[in-house]
C-alpha cells in the first residue's frame, strides 16, 4: 500500500514529457488518457503517419497503465492470471498476452515485461490494480502501481534503429524483437525494448521521471537528420489499425465492464487463440475457455479489405443473403495497404477465407448522405507488416 | 469399467463418516484421514473433567437424517437415544416458565389467544419446513442447464413450493425471507413464547431476531423433525455415539479410517487433486479427495486459490463463517434447580431467551466484535436421562451460548475468564445455588473451536446458513453439487447444501456425486 495522495486534487495530470510535448504540439490538440493530457496530433496527422511508415516517429506513452509484480510467487500469480504460458518469457524478454474473468472473457490485453528473475512489470490498457489485488488472493506476491514511476516514449519506424545508435546505445542493432536491455543513459539507466503498437520496426524506452526531459531532448537531437518527428494518438491510431492489433473498448469491451455478457469476448473470438495454453493446469477462465473449444466459439474477429476507398466506420457487416451478422470496430484508409480496411467481430461460422461479406458504408460529401454495400475480403494477419519489424539486425535504411 | 480406484475422505466428522460408509458401500477404497485422535469431528463426546463427559460441541440431535440412520443401519452399529422428542422449557429471570411439548403449550403464562396461535404457528412452520426438509437428500439443482434432466432438481424444488396449499404457499414466499422478530410480533403476544421462538431462530448464526433470514433459519432448524426425525434427541452417550456408529458403519463396509493424519495440503498434478500430503510428508494418493472440512479450509487452505479461478477463489473468500456461539460446560455436584421448573423437567431442554427483544439486544455487541453482556443459551443437562456421562449422582450441564463472536476484539485470551464469569452469574440468576454446585467449568470459544476442530472462522455450520448461502448458492455459486471445479475434488461438509446440524445429508448426498462420476 501506498500512502494516500491528494491526486484526486488534480483534475488533469501531466506526462513527465509535457514541457517538451506541449512546446510540440503546435496544433495545441489534446484528449485525455487516463487523466494525463496527450496529444491528438502535433502539426498534421498524415505527415505525422508518413514519419511513422518512412522516418520515425515518437509517441508518448507515459499514461500506459504499468504494474510492477514480484515476489517469491510472481511467476506463479502471472500464470494463474494470464491465458499463455508466462515460464516461458525468459528474463530479458517481453510477452503479449490478455487475461480472463472466470467465464473467459477477457478483462484487457497488455505486455509482460521480465525485466529480472521474479521481477515483472505488466502494462495494460486500463487500470487493473483491483483485479490484480484481487488474483492475488493465496500468492506470496507484491502487486504495485507503477505508473507514475515510469515515463516511457515509443519510438517507432524504419530509422528507430539508427537514432538509438546515434543516442549512443551500443549493440542496440542486436536487439530482438521482444527483448530488452537496459543502457547506461544520463547518469541513470534507460530501459530499451523492441515492442511497440504499430506493427514495425519500432522501441519502446523507459525512464526514470527526472530525466524524462533529457532523454526527449537528446532523441530528437539524435534523430534530426533521421526524419524522427513526434506522433499523436491519431497517427498512432492508424498504425495500430494497419498492424491489425485490437484495442480494449474499441475491439472488444473489457469484461469487468460489461453489464450485458453477449458483449465481451474470449480471446478466441478476437483471433487470439494462439495465446491460450490448456497444458497449464490452470488459469482464470481456463474452464469456460475448454468448454467453449468444445462446444464452439459464438464470434469471430476478421480483418477486412473493403471494397472502394471509403473507411467502414461503425458499418453493419452482412452476409451474402442480406443478413446482418456483426460490425467493424476499427476502419481506415491504409496508405501502406491502398485499401480501405477494417477489423469487425461477426457471428459464427461467418469470416472463414472466402466468405462474401458485406459491409454497408454512411459517407457524407457536403452534408449529403450517401449509401453503399462494399464487398469485403477476409485478410489473414497484418494488413501490413515490413520485414524490417523481424529483421536482426534491422536494416539501417 | 475401469477400477475407480482410492477415494480419500478429509475428517472423520458425521458428513465425512457418512459419505465414507456410502462410498464403501458403493465398493470403493475408501480411506478417511482425521487429524484428532478420534472420530467424531464436531459431534464428539469428550471427557471435560474426571469421570464427566460432554457433546463437545453439537449437543442435541435435531436434524440427523433418518435416511441414513436406517440405510446405515446405525442402531445395529451402536447408536440408541437415551430420550427422544425432548421437550422445551423457556426460562425467565422472574422465575416464570413456559414448557412446550411439540406444538403445544402445556405449561406457563401465556394467553389462550397465544396457545391457540402457538398451535396454528408451529403446524403451519411444519408444513414449510418439509419444503426445506425434501431438499436435504437432494443434490441441489443447477441454475442453468444444458440437459432437461439437469432442471429436474430445480422442477421439484418448485414444485414442493407449489405443492403447499395456495395461501400457505403465498405465506410462506412472503415469510421465508424475514426477520423472525416481525414474524413474532404479527403472531403472539407474550415475551417469553416469542423469545424462545426467537432462539431457535439465532442459534448457531451471526443473526439477531432483527436480522433478515432468521425465518429462513429456524425452518432449517424444523426441516429435520418436520422430515420425521421427531425433534431434539439425546443419543445415548452423547452427540459421540451418532459419529461412533457411523464410523463403525464405514469400517464394516471395508473404510480404512486413519486417526492422528492432520494433512498439510491436497496433493495437485495435472489440474487433479491427486491424494493428500499428510503433515508427515507421507502423501496419500487417490483418484477422488472428498473433503467434509469446510470449504475455506479444504480450497484455500488445504488446496490453495492458486488451484481455483480468481473469481472463484474470490468467492470463497468472502463467504460469510464467523462462528459466534461458545459452549459453556459444567460439572455438577448435584442437578441444579431452575427456578419455575420442576426437577422431572430439568432434563428437558432448558432455553434463557425471555424475549424476542432480548435476542436481538444480545446480538448487537457481535456485530462489533464484543461478546453479549446479556447472552441468549440453550442448556441442555443429558445425565438426567443418560448416566454413562457422569458419576453416580452427579450431573453435566452442557450449553450454546451466543454471542460470542470468534474475531472478539482483543481476543479470547483477555475475554475467557470474564466471560465465563458473566455466564455463571447469568446462570445463578436462573438457578440459584448453582455455583455452588460447580465442581469444573470450561469455555470452548470459537477461537477454540477454530484450532481444535480446523474450522476456519469457528462457525458451527461451517458457514452462515441464510438463504444467499443455501441451496444452489451454498457454499459458493458454481460449486453447490459438491464437485469442485477442480477435477476429482469434492466437498462434503456442512459447508454445502443442506448445511450445519449434524443431519449427514451432505457426506451421502456428496457420496453419490463421487459415486456418479467415476463411474
Amino acid at each position: 500500500m501506498r500512502a494516500p495522495r491528494e491526486h484526486y486534487r488534480e483534475i488533469v495530470r501531466y506526462t513527465p514529457f509535457h514541457s517538451r510535448t506541449s512546446r510540440a504540439n503546435v496544433l495545441n490538440l489534446w484528449h485525455r488518457w487516463r487523466d494525463h493530457t496527450v496529444a491528438d496530433a502535433y502539426f498534421d496527422v498524415t505527415l505525422e503517419y508518413t514519419a511513422l511508415r518512412n522516418t520515425c516517429a515518437v509517441f508518448d506513452i507515459s499514461p500506459m497503465t504499468k504494474h510492477r509484480i514480484d515476489g517469491p510467487d510472481a511467476l506463479g500469480f502471472l500464470n494463474r492470471l494470464v491465458t499463455r504460458d508466462v515460464a516461458k518469457i525468459r528474463p530479458g524478454r517481453v510477452g503479449y498476452c490478455v487475461w480472463c474473468d472466470d467465464r473467459g472473457h477477457v478483462i484487457d490485453d497488455g505486455t509482460i515485461f521480465h525485466l529480472e528473475e521474479k521481477v515483472f512489470r505488466l502494462c495494460s490498457q486500463e487500470r487493473q490494480l483491483d483485479w490484480l489485488s484481487r488474483s492475488a488472493l493465496g500468492f506470496d506476491v507484491t502487486v504495485r502501481e507503477e505508473t507514475e514511476d515510469v515515463a516511457a516514449l515509443a519510438l517507432q519506424g524504419p530509422t528507430s534503429c539508427a537514432v538509438l545508435k546515434a543516442l549512443g546505445l551500443e549493440g542496440i542493432e542486436a536487439l530482438a524483437p521482444f527483448a530488452m536491455r537496459a543502457f547506461p543513459f544520463a547518469g541513470g539507466e534507460l530501459l530499451v525494448s523492441r515492442t511497440g503498437f504499430t506493427g514495425d520496426l519500432g522501441y519502446e524506452l523507459w525512464i526514470e521521471p527526472a530525466r524524462a526531459e533529457t532523454l526527449w531532448d537528446r532523441l530528437f537531437e539524435a534523430g534530426e537528420l533521421h526524419g524522427i518527428r513526434p506522433m499523436g494518438t491519431h497517427a498512432l491510431e492508424m498504425g495500430r489499425i494497419e498492424a491489425g492489433f485490437i484495442q480494449a473498448g474499441t475491439d472488444f469491451l473489457p469484461a469487468d465492464r460489461a453489464v450485458r455478457t453477449d458483449r465481451t469476448r474470449s480471446p478466441f473470438e478476437l483471433d487470439l487463440g494462439w495465446l491460450v495454453d490448456f497444458a497449464k493446469p490452470n488459469f482464470t477462465g481456463r474452464r469456460a475457455l475448454l468448454e467453449e473449444q468444445r462446444l464452439g466459439s459464438r464470434f469471430r474477429l476478421v480483418r477486412l479489405d473493403v471494397e472502394g476507398n471509403k473507411p467502414a466506420k461503425d458499418a453493419y457487416v452482412y452476409d451474402d443473403r442480406r443478413n446482418v451478422i456483426g460490425a467493424v470496430t476499427s476502419s481506415m484508409w491504409s496508405p501502406m495497404a491502398k485499401a480501405s480496411i477494417a477489423l469487425a467481430s461477426v457471428a459464427m461460422p461467418w469470416g472463414r477465407p472466402g466468405d462474401e461479406l458485406w459491409a454497408e458504408i454512411y459517407y457524407q460529401k457536403e452534408l449529403k448522405w450517401n449509401r453503399l454495400n462494399a464487398r469485403c475480403g477476409v485478410v489473414k494477419g497484418a494488413f501490413y507488416e515490413p520485414a524490417r519489424r523481424r529483421m536482426t539486425p534491422p536494416p539501417d535504411r | 469399467m475401469t477400477d475407480p480406484g482410492r477415494t480419500v475422505v478429509i475428517g472423520a466428522g458425521h458428513n465425512g463418516l457418512a459419505a465414507a460408509a456410502y462410498l464403501a458401500r458403493a465398493g470403493r477404497e475408501v480411506v478417511v484421514v482425521e487429524a484428532a485422535a478420534h472420530v467424531g469431528g464436531a459431534a464428539v463426546t469428550r471427557e471435560f473433567a474426571p469421570g464427566f463427559r460432554v457433546s463437545a460441541i453439537a449437543h442435541l440431535a435435531h436434524l440427523l437424517d433418518p435416511s441414513i440412520v436406517r440405510e446405515l443401519d446405525l442402531q445395529r452399529h451402536g447408536l440408541a437415544f437415551a430420550r427422544a422428542a425432548l421437550k422445551t422449557v423457556a426460562l425467565d429471570a422472574g422465575g416464570d416458565a413456559l414448557l412446550f411439548d411439540g406444538n403445544r403449550i402445556v405449561a406457563g403464562p401465556a394467553s389462550a389467544a397465544d396457545r391457540a396461535a402457538y398451535t396454528a404457528f408451529t403446524a403451519r412452520m411444519r408444513r414449510f419446513a418439509v419444503v426445506l426438509g425434501r431438499q436435504h437428500g437432494r443434490v441441489p439443482p443447477r441454475l442453468a442447464w444444458q440437459h432437461w434432466t439437469e432442471a429436474l432438481p430445480a422442477a421439484l424444488l418448485g414444485l414442493d413450493i407449489r405443492r403447499l396449499r395456495r395461501e400457505d404457499m403465498r405465506e410462506f414466499l412472503r415469510v421465508v425471507t424475514m426477520a423472525i422478530y416481525d414474524l413474532l410480533e404479527e403472531s403472539f403476544e407474550s415475551p417469553l413464547l416469542k423469545g424462545a421462538i426467537a432462539l431457535d431462530a439465532v442459534l448457531g448464526t451471526k443473526l439477531g431476531a432483527r436480522s433478515g433470514n432468521t425465518v429462513f433459519s429456524y425452518l432449517h432448524r424444523l426441516s429435520g423433525a418436520a422430515s420425521g426425525g421427531g425433534g431434539p434427541a439425546l443419543p445415548r452417550g452423547g452427540m459421540g455415539a451418532v459419529t461412533d456408529a457411523l464410523a463403525a458403519a464405514a469400517r464394516s463396509a471395508g473404510a480404512e479410517i486413519r486417526l492422528g493424519c492432520p494433512i498439510e495440503a491436497i496433493v495437485v498434478s495435472g489440474g487433479r487433486a491427486g491424494g493428500v500430503r499428510l503433515s508427515g510428508g507421507e502423501v496419500v494418493p487417490a483418484d477422488a479427495v472428498v473433503s467434509s472440512a469446510d470449504p475455506k479450509t479444504t480450497l484455500l487452505t488445504l488446496l490453495g486459490a492458486r488451484h481455483l479461478e480468481a473469481e472463484f477463489a474470490q468467492r470463497v473468500h468472502h463467504l460469510r463463517a464467523t462462528g459466534t456461539a461458545a459452549k459453556l460446560h459444567l460439572a455438577l455436584a448435584g442437578l441444579p434447580a431452575f427456578r419455575g421448573v420442576a426437577a422431572t423437567d430439568a432434563g428437558e431442554r432448558l432455553v434463557i431467551s425471555p424475549s424476542a427483544t432480548y435476542a436481538d439486544e444480545a446480538f448487537n455487541p457481535a456485530k462489533y466484535r464484543r461478546y453479549s453482556e446479556h447472552p441468549v443459551l440453550e442448556i441442555s443437562i443429558p445425565t438426567v436421562h443418560d448416566a454413562t456421562l457422569a458419576p453416580a449422582g452427579r450431573h453435566v450441564l452442557s450449553a450454546i451460548v451466543q454471542y460470542a463472536p470468534h474475531d472478539l476484539e482483543g481476543g479470547w485470551d483477555a475475554a475467557r475468564a470474564p466471560f465465563q464469569e458473566l455466564l455463571l452469574d447469568l446462570l445463578e440468576r436462573y438457578a440459584p445455588g448453582i455455583r455452588r454446585q460447580v465442581l469444573a467449568a470450561e469455555l470452548v470459544t470459537p477461537a477454540d473451536i477454530e484450532r481444535d476442530y480446523r474450522i476456519r472462522g469457528g462457525h458451527w455450520h461451517h458457514a452462515e446458513l441464510t438463504i444467499d448461502q443455501a441451496l444452489m448458492l451454498r457454499p459458493v455459486p458454481g460449486a453447490a453439487q459438491y464437485a469442485m471445479p477442480v477435477a476429482g475434488l469434492y466437498l462434503c461438509g456442512a459447508g454445502c447444501h443442506p448445511g450445519g446440524g449434524v443431519i449427514g445429508a451432505a457426506g451421502r448426498n456428496a457420496a453419490r456425486i463421487v459415486a456418479g462420476a467415476e463411474a
